[in-house]
This record gives structure tokens, sequence and C-alpha cells, in this order.
């Protein structure tokens, strides 16, 4: 088709256009200011010398983040949290969205309610803080892992996308060439689906990543600790390990000094996943769309 | 006759049935790991609930406690900071709803009208890095860029001569700070779905409009807009739904003792009463209560839009 030029389509494209620049600006600078703030004198930053550009470049920041015995091995407990539990994630998904999926399971239905009532309705913290204990996995690594084990918009997200891209033809085919359901599940139907999947390892991955609550809960040995708990001392209760601000003598330099680690450790916890997300960007409109307005 | 030929029928059909159930029995086992999950993790701790209506002690345990009927309830209705917490909790979810739900849906209309280039992947690109960041750094941002000594929005503020403000010891600006650092972190990422619904509208549709002299802004509104209803609604309903769900996180990292007059809402109270003060049986009243009236908001807002243009939730 091809657009008649006009006016109005001009003025409009022209105030479309400033408009969106204008989000992207205020999207952009929080974050490209942080990561002046990161690299440059802290003086600088506390007399106002840096909005536009870093200014007296030092890297002392992340030099000093990086001989923090918490941060790492806060960094370290928060990479095994992400992987073990995102595993486990779409191991269960999968197992719950597969059955779900398939019109032919006697059940289904039954099932799909015991699953959805607990999105309207829940224990509460303090009963499953209860149970926690009782199951003796307070304070140890499976607090983190299991009971998160499988978050049901997900499983929606994914049985939708099973049963609307693989079409029902494609099983009744493959059973009359004797292949079994679990055969079909991992040799035709999971590979059909990455989309889906790199979706759902990402948004696992990010919810592992970020999270916080069960561990402020779950979890005192400080052992165990993921990195947000320890983001959480430093950025919002000011409290510094000594191992970090040890060499500077005056309480004025270890504010100065303090304030840039913040910088500093807001992009070592939040480099990860914004890094890696562009590369998935373009499934996220399949995966997102297909689950809500379909399921 | 009848009678029997159901008796044959219903027979012949528990028997596919049955046979389905063997022939899938794989299915079934695969399940069962998600199956013990739901009843352990979600169902085992809606038997905990009774102990809102009990004196909980850890000797006794969930069973053995005594009754004490509502007393717990009662406790929390005639507490003085009962009006406070409701109020702080759905002023701050109606404020977030307010601005945090039409912006989303108008930056996918404007991203929609910009076709086929680079500067629209860029923008949805740049606007849904922040979801990826997490409350406890967003939390330390917002701290940092407020700062009165050293924040970049004071020294903005004093390049524009005016004095520095000390944004998070003064409660009046505590649920402004709220909403619009989560507008920032969201717009983007919230504006994903209404984009996808925008994009299975049938183009013909607008080829015809254009051909009856229909202008941009007369498309969008007739066109798009009523295309994207439907999706809409749904998400309305959502977030009415979790009107009385405010975010534990965010509220609890940034709440001070100056700031909370404003900025105490009721799971922040929860897990305090519960995990900090050990009042187990209150605490677990103050969110039965809060469970139960979004329940209740969830079935009203899903019957008043299925009422008014046949699209619910469920």
């Amino acid at each position: 088709m091809k657009r008649l030029i006009n006016a109005d389509d001009v003025i409009f494209d022209v105030i479309n256009y400033i408009l969106l620049s204008l989000v992207l600006l205020i999207i952009i600078y929080p974050l490209y200011f942080i990561i002046i703030a990161s690299i440059s004198s802290p003086l600088e930053v506390l007399n106002g010398n840096v909005i536009f550009l870093p200014k007296g470049i030092t890297l002392d920041a992340f030099r000093l983040i990086f001989k923090d015995k918490d941060i790492l091995t806060g960094y370290r407990n928060t990479i095994l949290y992400t992987v073990i539990g995102t595993f486990i994630n779409i191991m269960m998904t999968i197992f719950a969205a597969y059955p779900l999926s398939r019109k032919d399971w006697v059940g289904r239905k039954f099932f799909t309610f015991i699953l959805v009532l607990t999105m309207f309705f829940s224990g509460g913290l303090i009963p499953s803080y209860i149970l926690i204990t009782k199951l003796g996995i307070y304070n140890t690594v499976w607090a983190m892992l299991i009971p998160g084990a499988v978050s049901l918009w997900n499983v929606i997200i994914t049985r939708t996308y099973f049963s609307s891209s693989i079409p029902d033809s494609l099983p009744e085919a493959a059973f009359i060439d004797g292949c079994s359901n679990l055969k079909l599940l991992f040799r035709i139907i999971l590979p059909l689906s990455k989309p889906v999947l790199a979706v759902m390892v990402l948004f696992y991955g990010v919810s592992h990543w970020n999270s916080f609550f069960s561990a402020l809960i779950y979890l005192n040995n400080r052992k165990l600790f993921p990195l947000q708990l320890i983001l959480r001392e430093i950025l919002v209760q000011n409290k510094f390990s000594e191992d970090m601000l040890v060499e500077e003598e005056s309480i004025l330099k270890r504010q100065l000094v303090a304030e840039s680690i913040k910088y500093g450790l807001i992009i070592i916890a939040s480099a990860p996943f914004i890094a890696i997300y562009p590369l998935i960007q373009k499934y996220f409109v399949k995966g997102i769309m297909v689950g809500s307005i379909k399921g | 006759m009848t009678r029997e030929l159901i008796k044959i029928n219903t027979k012949k059909y528990v028997s596919r049935k049955m046979k389905l159930v063997v022939k899938n029995y794989q299915l079934y086992l695969i399940f069962l790991p998600v199956l013990l999950y739901y009843l352990i993790f979600h169902y085992a701790p809606m038997y905990g609930i009774q102990i809102a209506f009990k004196k909980f002690s850890g000797a006794l345990g969930i069973w053995g406690s005594a009754w004490v009927g509502f007393d717990n309830f009662t406790r929390f209705f005639n507490s003085n900071y009962f009006l406070q917490l409701i109020w702080n909790t759905i002023s701050i979810s109606l404020y977030s709803l307010i601005v945090s739900f039409p912006i989303p849906i108008i930056l996918a209309l404007m991203l929609n009208e910009v076709k086929g280039s680079k500067f629209k992947k860029l923008v949805q690109t740049v606007t849904y890095a922040p979801h990826f960041i997490s409350t406890v750094v967003m939390a330390g941002m917002i701290l940092l860029f407020l700062s009165p000594q050293s924040g970049v929005i004071n020294k903005i503020i004093e390049l524009l001569g005016k004095e520095p403000v000390n944004f998070m010891y003064e409660a009046k600006y505590f649920k402004t700070i709220y909403v619009f650092s989560g507008l920032w972190q969201n717009v983007g990422w919230s504006s994903i779905i209404y984009l996808s619904a925008l994009s299975s509208i049938d183009p013909q549709q607008h080829e015809a409009a254009v051909i009856d002299g229909a202008r941009r802004m007369q498309r969008i509104w007739h066109i798009n807009i009523p295309g994207i209803l439907p999706t809409i609604t749904i998400m309305l309903i959502l977030a009415f739904g979790g009107i009385m769900n405010v975010g534990f996180e965010k509220v609890f990292l940034l709440n001070n003792s100056l700031n909370r007059s404003s900025a105490d809402v009721i799971s922040t109270f929860v897990y305090r009463a519960g995990l900090i003060d050990h009042d187990f049986s209150f605490s677990t009243a103050v969110g039965l209560f809060n469970s139960v009236i979004n329940l209740i908001l969830l079935l009203i807002v899903n019957g008043i839009t299925g009422k008014l243009n046949q699209t619910t939730l469920f």
C-alpha cells in the first residue's frame, strides 16, 4: 500500500518521533549516569560536576568491590541458585505444560483447576514460613530452589505455545509410528519450542538473579546469602564491610568511596541479564502474547 | 431399551477413557512432581490459615493451639493503624494504576506508528532494560539519585538555583517516588502485550480506512484502540484484582522511620507483625483479610467487565 503523503501525516510523525526520543532519553539517562558516576572521581560526583560526562576517571570502585568477600560469595551463591533453580523451573514447567496442552489427556480440566485455584488464594506468609521450617529446609540451599519451583503464569504461556504451535495431527501420526508420549515430547515438541523455552529460561533466570524476598525470610546464614541481600546491606542500609573501606583514613573519604562503590555495584549486579535479554528479545512478543490472550 | 442403550454407551465411554488413561500413563508420571509441588507448597499452607483464628504457640503446633474466634481480626480492625494501612495500600495502588496503566498503552500505540525502522527496535530494546534491574538495585538507585548531598536530581535542582530536597525523609514524596520509579522501570515491558495485540489487527481495516480518507489519529482511535480493547480489559481486571496487593519488596526497601506514615502497607505490616514481632496468628489474620478482599475484588471486576463487553478472565 502506498501511503499518500500529506501535511497531517508529516506533523504526526514529527511529534511522534520527538515524544519517543524523549521517552528514550528519560529511560537511558539514569542508566548512563550510573556508568559515568561509577568511573568518575567521587569528589567530582559529590560536587555535581558529573552530569553529562565522566570526570577524573578511576576504576577504584571496581577494585574495591572485587576485594570484598561478602560480595564475591554472594555473587557465587546467586550464580548457583540461578543455574540450578532455572533448571528445576524449566523441567517442572515442561512437566506441567505438556500434559495440560494435550486435549486427549483425561483429567486435564481437573488438574488445570487445581493449579489455577492457587492463583486466587494462598496460605500467606506465615503458614508458608511454618511449612518451610517444618520441612527442615529453612536456612538451606533448598529454600532458595524448591518453594518457587514453578510459576503458573509461565506454565500457561508454555502450555498455550505447545497447543497452538503444534498441530493435533502430529501426536497422532507419531503414535501410529510407535512413538511414546515422552519420546514425542523430547524428540519432536521441545525442539519445535525453542522460542518459548528461551523466553522461559530468561524469565526464570532473571527472577532467581533478582530474588530477594525468599532469601530475606528463609535464610540467616551469611554464607548462603545471595547477592541481592548483600546489595541491600550496602545500597539500602549503608553497611560496608571493613575490607572495603579499610584503606581510607578519614570519614569523609570513606563516604566518598562508599558512594562510588554503590554505583559500581549496581553495574556489576545488573550487567549479566541486561547484556543477555537483547539476544532473545525477538521472542518476547511470542512468549508473552500467546500465553496471556488465548489462555 | 433406551436405558440399556445409555448403559452400554456409558460403558463404552468409560472403557474408552480408561484406554486413554492407560495409553497416556507417561503424562501422569511427569505431572506427578508438579502435583506434589502444588499440594505441598500451595495447598498445605492453606491448612495453616487456621492459626488466624487461634492463638498460635510453637509448642502446641498449628492443630494444638487454642481457638480464639475472630479476636485477631477485631484487634486489627480496632487498631489505630488499620485505616492508615488500608489507605496507604489502596492509594499507592490507585495512584500507580492511574499512571502506569495507560502510559504503556500510549507508548505501544506510538511505537506502532513507527513503521519498520531501526528506531522502533532501539526504543523497544532500551525501554525493556530497566525491567531486568532487581528491586534492591532499583531502591539503591532511588536512594543514590535522590540523596540530598550527592544525588544527581538534587544537583540539577541546585543548578536551577533552588534548595536541595530530602526526598526520602518526607512522607509526602513517598508515593510519587514509588509510582514514577515503577513507571520508569516497567513502561516498556508492559507495552509488549499491547504491541503484540496491535500487530494482530488486520491491515485491511487500515487500508479501507485510508481509502475512506481517515486520518492517522482517526485510525488509531477507531481501529487500533477497539482492536486492543479485549487485551486492555484483561489487563485492567488483573490490575484491579491486585489493588490490595502492593508489592512488598520496594515498599519494604524504601520505607524508613520518617516516611512510614505514608509508606506502610498491608504486606510490609504482615511481614513485621509475623517475622519481626513473631505474632504469627495476628500476621496470618491480616494476610487472610487481605487475600479475601483481593479475591472478592477480582470476582467483582470480572463480573462487571463481563457484562460490559464479554471479555472476562475466567
